[in-house]
């Protein structure tokens, strides 16, 4: 015997704004996706020599790439918004008998992330 | 002996993942999707310059995690999105092709950085 499922519509999760919010936040992992192969796709270009790598260098100006790259930044910094808000509940940190506070963490990833990119664009563009 | 779930091997690279993707993705898309094409550091990306920064040891390392990880964060993600879109049928076959699509991309991602 099957058990009944009642059918659910498809756009189910567009009829209440946090079952929009938990979708689009599950779909920024797509464009997160979508960008690592884009940057191994720049690695790959770099082993082909340089008229390759300069050539995707000015593919990447094309509007369509930069239209990309902006709603992928939003979506990536969505994740990153949602993924330090879950943290205290992630890693509960004890100190003692107590609970370090949920804003502590969430704001020690915050610093951490600020750091992390300062370094990485310090890399990036120094010199 | 009884047959375990690979579940917990998939969260903990998924978990992994998105924490890679959390601190990391955004600067690096902010760089080199934004700030290249708009040709505010033209010298930064110069072809020599570009390569020698990416051929060290650690940077391969480094962009390896970068590059593979956030993919089976993806892949998790996207394999439970598909079921509650209502991909109710072939659930074995999202998942082998979600968590198959990361490993193929870990696999080129290891080629490619081992010939920079």
């Amino acid at each position: 015997m099957t058990p009944y499922h009642r059918p659910v519509p498809f756009a189910w999760w567009l009829g209440r704004r946090v079952y929009t919010l938990f979708v689009v936040r599950e779909l920024t992992s797509v464009f997160i996706a979508a960008y690592v192969v884009l940057l191994l796709r720049l690695l790959h270009t770099l082993t082909l020599g340089r008229e390759a790598y300069e050539a995707y260098l000015r593919s990447l100006a094309a509007p369509g790439m930069v239209v990309f790259h902006v709603v992928a930044l939003a979506a990536a910094v969505y994740h990153s918004v949602t993924w330090f808000g879950l943290s205290p509940k992630a890693m509960v940190i004890r100190v003692g008998q107590k609970q370090a506070p949920a804003g502590i963490i969430v704001g020690a990833n915050y610093l951490a992330w600020i750091a992390v990119s300062a370094i990485i664009a310090w890399l990036v563009l120094r010199g | 002996m009884p047959v375990r779930s690979t579940e917990p091997f998939w969260w903990l690279l998924f978990a992994v993942g998105g924490t890679v993707a959390a601190f990391l993705v955004p600067v690096h898309i902010a760089l080199g999707g934004i700030a290249l094409p708009a040709g505010w550091m033209r010298e930064a990306f110069a072809y020599e310059r570009v390569l020698a920064l990416v051929s060290h040891p650690i940077s391969r390392l480094y962009l390896f995690v970068m590059i593979s990880l956030p993919l089976f964060h993806w892949a998790h993600r996207f394999r439970f999105t598909l079921i509650d879109l209502g991909l109710k049928g072939g659930r074995g076959a999202v998942a082998i092709a979600c968590y198959g699509g990361a490993v193929i991309g870990a696999i080129l991602a290891a080629l490619v950085l081992v010939q920079l």
